[in-house]
């Protein structure tokens, strides 16, 4: 039935289990070493459930010091750890394997420091992505990157998966974000990288960490970057009889040289889904729709607009709506923001997370359609359109396990087609165990050789993460 | 999410139901951000979402509870935050009450456990019983720190504390309820088990701001509990014998005079009551009359929200914190209306911040949580503070004496001061700084 394998677990490891935690007593909080089977198992999975490992147990440590203890003796003993944020990967990041340690950052919430005349903080890496915002809101500050799960999220589990967002369109991913952070490598050792400016001296190091899945050391503490707010923001919705004439919209905004701030995707599907939760008005007579939303004063919003609206017409756009007031504004993106788990109501998915030239968004929609009807399942698709960040919810039935098979395997062939069309296999969420047999198709040996000598200078024994990332037969060439 | 139950575990009504629940949940995660007790503990254990994957496990395998599940549950508030959060409608309150009736199935709690959650089940629901409960506690206060180092102590210590902010409360009567002259409408009045003994000025002020408005109010004699204590003590089948005594009591008034709403002046009953029609879906000659029931029944300001109401005839423009019970925002999704009845009283509202966290009341929580329930209340207070209130309003008195126990601005319930605003007595704890 499920189509990704895990490595046997090491036996040794798991006969010296006892012993192990017994060691762990000395090195974490009591209160933050979990053992028994029935606490252990709340951490078996992430928020890709179809997959499921019990773990040899769970630390939850409060300080850098005690991460840095957990790893150094982790490392001296060769047991594995799987790092954890909030556990909201898509593709399996923090799922467990049955011989190693999870180590979860979620004690380690505390904001160090705000700086508004340098504008960055620096937080635990367990600080949730919204409460960075929440922060800095009464100055008018915000924190740019913004994934649909900020609600959730933490900040570190961010910095492995270089999320993105809504508002990336125009102020870049997590990397564009992120100053400096501390990290914990494997042997214990404590580094910093970066500082509290942007582009510091020597190698980009820092550039390396972001978007490495937790295989290079576990980040305790990040600086970041924060922005003052525009003076207005407007979402404007944007309906149309077609998706073919919606992703063109959004090739010929992005064509045009216009930034606005987010262009969000919306299918029939995702719209009737979102609707019915969020009651954001979101036009239910259409195909598809766009979601825009331009800033900065009303002169400046009324000129994007216009520009924007005659691109949109130009593709037949039948609704063209602006948000009226903060409430409205708000409900349409608590719509857009909660599409995923609102897809729970009427359906076990698998999330896609493939990246596509803007230009290729129409044939890629049709193309997805067409994947999908193949394996006889159905799709919603809502995403991140400006960013040509894709994400087809494959719709199907969980406990129907011919059906998982199916819906996997659609999602292999999308994902295929977003790297034949010159696109990758990975937005934001990550490559996990989801996409790792995948790897393949996005690089040739040569590349994937290079990627790995980086992660065995970080972790030579292959103990962060291990079965993420990289195809399994692929490490030992390493 | 994926489900694994055995055809034989899914021919039972509450496990079709759990099941059904469960294949909602996509473990998203998002109500681990809004859950208190997961901000406050961390821990995936903590939070609605690993509750969910416990009880799962636990229904699954019908598996008798193990301590580890049991004191994950009993952690959990019951706030219903999570559901307010939840995109994908996930029923949190069902399947926990179901898990909690799961837990008194199978487990045997330790003897002072036992004994305590006895006692409340067997106490607060009882006016009489209660009031002498209380005054065993005014007594037993010169020993509390003492009883607090027994097994189970630090729980009767809570209670005690907690029974101290009681004390300048007037002697209890039974409230007759109301006539008016050429009625506009007619409301059954909840007279609720705990709050006819703590808290009988709330209901006086409720009956005032009816029968103003044209509205006859009867309290029927032989109402009982509304069921929400036992069964959030796991006690289901006292909590079904409890809707049902009541279904009757208040069919009995539909037929004889009609009822427009029954109108519910704690926000804790108001969610249970209006879940009757769930809790004896499966009671076939209970099912229909619960169903009315539930639809009849309003919150006071929901109810008062409807009416054309009257302006109020006092000059009042003092800054009041609205603090929203979690049963009110989170249980009947009631938010706006308390609001709006004191903004048009004239009162200056202010929100908040982390409004959506619970003041760690909930229920009998304060008395068998104490750690947890004191760094809520804690938090609450530092939160309410910040927006420098001259009066706390809620509409629950749970929350009350929770916050009143914490701070020293006033506390009442939203109605005292919407009673007031229209002509009505100042509420007593108003008097020492308002008169």
């Amino acid at each position: 039935m499920s189509k990704i394998r895990f490595t046997e677990p090491n036996r040794e490891i798991l006969a010296r289990r006892d012993s192990i935690i017994n060691d762990l007593t000395r090195l974490v909080d009591p209160a933050g070493l979990i053992t028994s089977t029935d606490e252990c198992r709340a951490y078996e999975t992430d928020a890709l459930t179809a997959y499921r490992k019990m773990p040899l147990a769970v630390v939850l440590p409060k300080t850098t010091e005690e991460v840095s203890a957990v790893l150094k003796y982790c490392h001296d003993t060769g047991v594995k750890v799987v790092p954890r944020g909030a556990g909201t990967s898509l593709a399996g990041g923090a799922i467990p394997s049955e011989d190693a340690v999870v180590l979860g950052l979620s004690k380690m919430n505390r904001v160090l420091a705000v700086n508004y005349d340098d504008r960055f903080i620096r937080v635990e890496a367990g600080v949730t992505n919204l409460s960075v915002t929440a922060v800095v809101a009464e100055n008018g500050f915000f924190y740019a990157p913004d994934p649909s799960s900020q609600l959730a999220c933490t900040i570190g589990g961010n910095i492995a998966n270089n999320s993105g967002g809504a508002h990336c369109l125009k102020y870049g991913v997590t990397t564009n974000n992120l100053l400096g952070v501390r990290m914990v490598l494997i042997d214990g050792s404590i580094i910093d990288l970066g500082g509290d400016y942007l582009d510091s001296a020597g190698l980009d190091l820092l550039g390396l960490v972001v978007g490495s899945e937790g295989q290079l050391g576990i980040v305790t503490e990040a600086t970041l970057r924060i922005l003052k707010s525009a003076e207005g923001a407007r979402p404007v919705l944007f309906g149309f009889p077609s998706c073919e004439g919606a992703g063109k919209a959004v090739a010929d905004v992005i064509a045009a040289g216009i930034i606005p701030v987010a262009i969000e995707y919306m299918d029939k599907a995702a719209i009737e889904i979102c609707e019915a939760f969020a009651k954001a008005g979101y036009p239910l007579d259409v195909e598809a729709l766009l979601i825009v939303e331009v800033e900065g004063s009303d002169a400046e919003m009324d000129a994007t607009l216009a520009d924007i609206t005659a691109i949109a017409r130009a593709n037949g756009a039948t609704t063209v709506r602006e948000s009226r007031s903060a409430i409205e504004t708000a409900a349409i993106w608590k719509g857009r923001k909660s599409a995923f788990g609102a897809t729970g109501r009427v359906a076990d998915y698998l999330c896609m997370d493939g990246t596509v030239p803007t230009g290729k968004l129409s044939y890629v929609l049709a193309e997805i359609s067409k994947i999908v009807q193949r394996h006889g399942l159905r799709v919603a698709n809502v995403f991140h359109a400006g960013d040509g960040n894709m994400h087809p919810l494959i719709l199907y039935n969980a406990n129907d396990p011919s059906q998982q098979s199916k819906a996997e395997a659609a999602g292999d062939d999308i994902l295929r087609l977003c790297v034949e069309v010159g696109g990758c296999l990975t937005g934001e969420h990550g490559v996990g165990i989801e996409k790792r047999d995948l790897m393949r198709c996005q690089f040739d040996d040569a590349d994937l050789v290079q990627q790995i000598r980086v992660r065995a200078a970080f972790d030579p024994r292959w103990l962060l993460n291990t079965d993420k990332v990289f195809p399994l037969d692929f490490r030992c060439q390493g | 999410m994926q489900t694994n139950f055995s055809l034989t575990a899914l021919a039972d009504a509450h496990v079709s139901e759990s099941e059904k629940i469960l294949r909602a949940c996509v473990h998203c995660g998002f109500c681990t951000a809004t859950c208190p007790t997961y901000l406050l503990l961390a821990d995936e254990a903590d939070s609605p979402r690993g509750r969910i994957y416990l009880i799962k496990d636990m229904l699954e395998e019908e598996k008798p509870a193990t301590p580890q599940v049991v004191e994950h549950i009993d952690r959990c508030l019951t706030c219903l935050s999570c559901m307010t959060t939840c995109p994908s409608g996930v029923h949190y309150m069902h399947l926990v009450d179901h898990a909690r009736a799961h837990i008194a199935r199978t487990y045997t709690r330790p003897l002072p456990d036992r004994l305590l959650r006895g006692m409340l089940a067997k106490v607060l629901p009882f006016p009489g019983r209660l009031r002498l409960a209380l005054r065993v506690a005014t007594v037993s206060r010169p020993i509390r720190k003492w009883l607090a180092n027994l097994p189970g102590g630090a729980q009767l210590a809570a209670m005690i504390e907690l029974s101290s902010s009681f004390k300048r409360r007037r002697p209890t009567r039974r409230l007759p309820g109301a006539t008016v002259d050429r009625p506009r409408g007619r409301v059954a009045l909840l007279s609720g088990c705990a709050q006819q003994v703590l808290g009988q000025n709330i209901n006086e002020a409720a009956i005032r701001l009816l029968t103003r408005h044209g509205i006859e109010v009867v309290q029927p004699i032989d109402e009982g509990c509304c069921g929400a204590l036992v069964q959030h003590l796991g006690y289901e089948s006292r909590a079904l014998d409890a809707a049902r005594h009541n279904v009757d009591v208040w069919t009995r008034e539909i037929e004889n005079g009609g009822l427009d709403a029954i109108v519910v002046t704690t926000s804790g009953c108001g969610t249970v009551i209006k879940d009757y029609g769930f809790l004896l879906r499966n009671d076939n000659a209970y099912a229909q009359k619960a169903a009315r029931i539930s639809a009849l029944a309003r919150d006071i300001t929901e109810f008062l929200h409807e009416l054309p109401l009257q302006d109020g005839v006092r000059t009042t423009g003092q800054v009041v914190a609205y603090h929203s019970a979690c049963s009110m925002q989170h249980g009947q999704q009631v938010r706006d209306q308390p609001k709006s009845l004191l903004r048009r009283m004239g009162f200056v509202v202010r929100e908040v911040p982390e409004g959506h966290i619970c003041c760690g009341s909930a229920g009998t929580y304060n008395v068998l949580q104490p750690e947890i329930a004191n760094r809520l209340r804690a938090r609450k207070v530092t939160n309410i503070e910040k927006v420098k209130p001259q009066i706390i309003a809620s509409g629950n008195l749970g929350c009350i004496t929770q916050i009143g126990a914490g701070t020293g601005i006033p506390v009442v319930h939203t109605v005292e001061l919407v009673d007031w605003a229209m002509g009505g007595p100042l509420p007593d704890v108003l008097g020492r700084r308002l008169g």
